[in-house]
């Protein structure tokens, strides 16, 4: 993917957003670009890049991007190297900032003035956003802003980006430093060593922090519950339980609603066109197929709401310390389960987000295993058949049946990619364990803005695959379900007798010892693109089947409870846990890993993963009577 | 006495770092983080009931996570 066209007009300038992890940096980027933001990647790395248009009092237009948070300038991973490379004018495709804005938590200057330090050596306008100052008053601190420019010989602008608080005076004291009317001389700051700065920034800190009293903090309260050696665990486990349950309650309904939209279109579209080829084309193709994988945007986008929750709370730190000890037996580290959590909603940011962690070999490690995290688009599989053949019953109050097989699905992905960590990590990853060093941030309620943000940006990259990929694949796999034509007065079906017809015939030689039929073996093949395809090339080849036999009116789950076993369906469910099905995340392995060595090794161990479980599965269940 | 002996709670001055055990990455990401020779540190959490790794640690106004391998590189003096 290139960079995207920026939208602002090339020649405003580019001010660079940087600064330590947990200083508040994106909410501020929220606050002050607001809806005007475009999210593109760097050519070459798979860091995304948040880019948004500010306007300036004197009406200057600026453009503002947001960069990856780090705690120096020497990067230890790849996301912290683009982060060096732009501020320092040497990022592929990108102009040299004209400016820079280092956020620093007000709470927490002693540890991000060193950084701040750094940038401002590099002698270029820079202004300080003392971010988050309304929390460091409310710990107690009184931070002299005037002896603070005086020290550092930039201009400091107190500001509390979720309040939107001081950012007028940020934008007039950036209009400032970028006319160059700011007549402060940067002082010297050119600490050589990492030491040097460190403690200069906290001797800077000292100087102009006056604290009165320790106030015990929330987070040190709330910790002391969350990350209790037994309830911490607990409540790991249950927040995990109910953000899965809730995908499925809280989502039938806006389902239900889209399917009826869908169902109406449908019918719109039968009742106006005569019956031809592209009537047949946009109903059993794009409607049936785009339909049925749009119907699962509630699912992610709940999905993603909770992690983003989980993110911007400073729970996920906790829950990846909590993890550590674990992570560490099959050797990777507690950094490695914020990938593999935000890989139940896709594994391609997940895969993404690995480039945070600093080993190569721990990073490959998370790399490959991060499939095997149940994705998002794994959901609308699971549902349909889950519906189809699991009873609506109850386990206990509250917890269903429904639901409790979907965990189980999740459990096995998750056992299944420790139990493959292991084995990695003492054959083709072997190397020595790293460590686990993470900043634990304050506990904060979630902005409402920024997840709102947040969920409309995955949103938006989820119904543009619904509209691309998917459209497509679903479109071919159309017209090889539809051509050539069955004559008339033949005893062949259309199905049978169509060009994807005859290629799952062979495939099926190959998964009927697993139990699947020939439809499975057809919907298998685009699912290759994107795995919710699978649910969608089924609905397409029942609509054409059932067309044929008169049964217009199934459903999707109760022609399917006609036609496959129980054992095959759990099968199909075994399958799906593991199969690396998805070429975008194929690309980006390629991409992250530079090579075509390891995305080939992934497609290798996790199709004969996947084999093996859903022929054990089908066996198994054949041998109990289902 | 080192920071992985650091009982819970119990706050303690570094007095000395064994920067050359550390690899070099580690070693400056520990400094990244706010550690450093004549620095406050005490230990708030441990995860797991008996083994109690990593610790999070509070040093300066900061909480930072790290495991106990780590830790033992770290010579502390507690406060009297």
């Amino acid at each position: 993917m290139n960079i995207q066209t920026p939208i602002v007009a090339a020649g405003t300038p580019m001010v660079a957003l940087v600064g330590n992890p947990n200083a508040g940096k994106s909410a501020l980027f929220n606050a002050l670009t607001g809806a005007r933001q475009k999210v593109g990647n760097y050519p070459g790395v798979t860091v995304e890049r948040h880019s948004g248009r500010l306007t300036l009092d004197d009406g200057g237009p600026v453009e503002l991007i947001d960069l990856p948070g780090t705690y120096s300038l020497t990067p230890s991973s790849p996301d912290e190297r683009v982060t060096r490379d732009t501020v320092l004018g040497q990022q592929a495709g990108e102009r040299v900032p004209a400016a820079i804005v280092v956020v620093v938590d007000a709470a927490n200057l002693d540890n991000h003035l060193r950084f701040a330090m750094e940038l401002i050596a590099l002698g270029k306008p820079v202004v300080i956003a003392l971010n988050m100052f309304d929390l460091a008053e409310r710990d107690g601190l009184t931070i002299d802003v005037a002896a603070l420019e005086q020290a550092l010989g930039v201009p400091v602008v107190p500001t509390v980006a979720v309040r939107k608080r001081g950012l007028d005076d940020l934008k007039a004291a950036l209009a400032t430093v970028l006319t160059g009317r700011a007549d402060r001389a940067h002082t010297l700051l050119t600490e050589p060593t990492l030491a040097g700065r460190q403690r200069h920034a906290r001797r800077i800190a000292q100087s102009v922090t006056i604290e009165s009293g320790m106030a015990r903090h929330r987070t040190a309260r709330i910790d002391r519950i969350a990350l209790h050696p037994v309830a911490g665990p607990f409540i790991l486990a249950a927040l995990l339980f109910v953000m899965f349950q809730a995908v499925f309650t809280l989502a039938a309904f806006p389902a239900d609603l889209i399917d009826g939209w869908i169902g109406t279109a449908q019918d719109g579209v039968k009742a106006t066109l005569p019956e031809t080829l592209v009537r047949s084309l946009l109903t059993d193709g794009i409607l049936a197929g785009v339909g049925a994988v749009i119907v699962f945007l509630p699912q992610i986008v709940i999905l993603f709401a909770f992690i983003l929750v989980l993110e911007a709370s400073g729970y996920m730190v906790r829950a990846a310390f909590l993890m550590d000890r674990l992570m560490a037996r099959v050797g990777l580290s507690g950094r490695g389960f914020i990938p593999l959590l935000s890989s139940f909603a896709c594994a391609i940011p997940g895969i993404m987000a690995t480039r945070t962690i600093e080993d190569p070999k721990d990073r490959l490690t998370t790399i490959l295993i991060a499939p095997l995290m149940t994705c998002s688009a794994r959901l609308p599989v699971y549902a349909v058949v889950i519906a189809a053949f699991i009873p609506r019953d109850s386990v206990l109050p509250g917890i269903g049946l429904q639901g409790l097989v979907l965990f189980g699905l999740y459990v096995a992905g998750i056992v299944g990619a420790l139990l493959a960590a292991l084995l990695l990590r003492r054959t083709v990853t072997k190397g020595a364990a790293q460590g686990f060093m993470m900043e634990m941030p304050k506990y904060q309620l979630p902005i409402l803005r920024d997840l709102a943000i947040g969920l409309w940006q995955r949103a938006w990259a989820f119904l543009r695959r619904a509209g691309t990929i998917i459209l497509v694949t679903t479109v071919v796999l159309w017209a090889l379900l539809t051509f050539p034509q069955v004559p008339a007065g033949s005893t062949k079906s259309q199905i049978d007798h169509s060009i994807a017809g005859r290629i799952a015939d062979g495939l099926a030689v190959v998964v009927r010892p697993i139990g699947f039929d020939r439809d499975i073996a057809l919907a298998l093949i685009p699912a290759m693109a994107a795995r919710e395809v699978a649910v969608s090339a089924l609905a397409t080849v029942n609509a054409i089947e059932d067309a044929d036999e008169g049964k217009r009116d199934q459903s999707l789950a109760q022609s399917l409870r006609g036609k496959w076993s129980l054992a095959t369906a759990l099968a199909f469910l075994a399958w799906f846990v593991f199969a690396p099905q998805c070429v975008s995340t194929i690309a980006v392995v390629r991409r992250e890993t530079n090579s075509w060595r390891w995305p080939g090794f992934m497609l290798l161990y996790l199709f004969t993963l996947a084999y093996v479980a859903a022929g054990i599965t089908y066996w198994s269940a054949v041998a109990l009577g289902g | 006495m080192t920071l992985a002996d650091l009982p819970f709670n119990t706050e303690a001055t570094i007095s000395a770092i064994d920067w050359p055990v550390l690899s070099e990455r580690d070693g400056r990401r520990l400094r990244e983080l706010g550690f450093d020779e004549g620095v406050a540190v005490e230990p708030l959490h441990g995860a797991g009931f008996a083994a109690r790794d990593p610790i999070a640690v509070r040093i300066g106004r900061m909480t930072v996570a790290i495991r106990k391998a780590h830790a033992t590189a770290i010579s502390i003096e507690p406060l009297p």
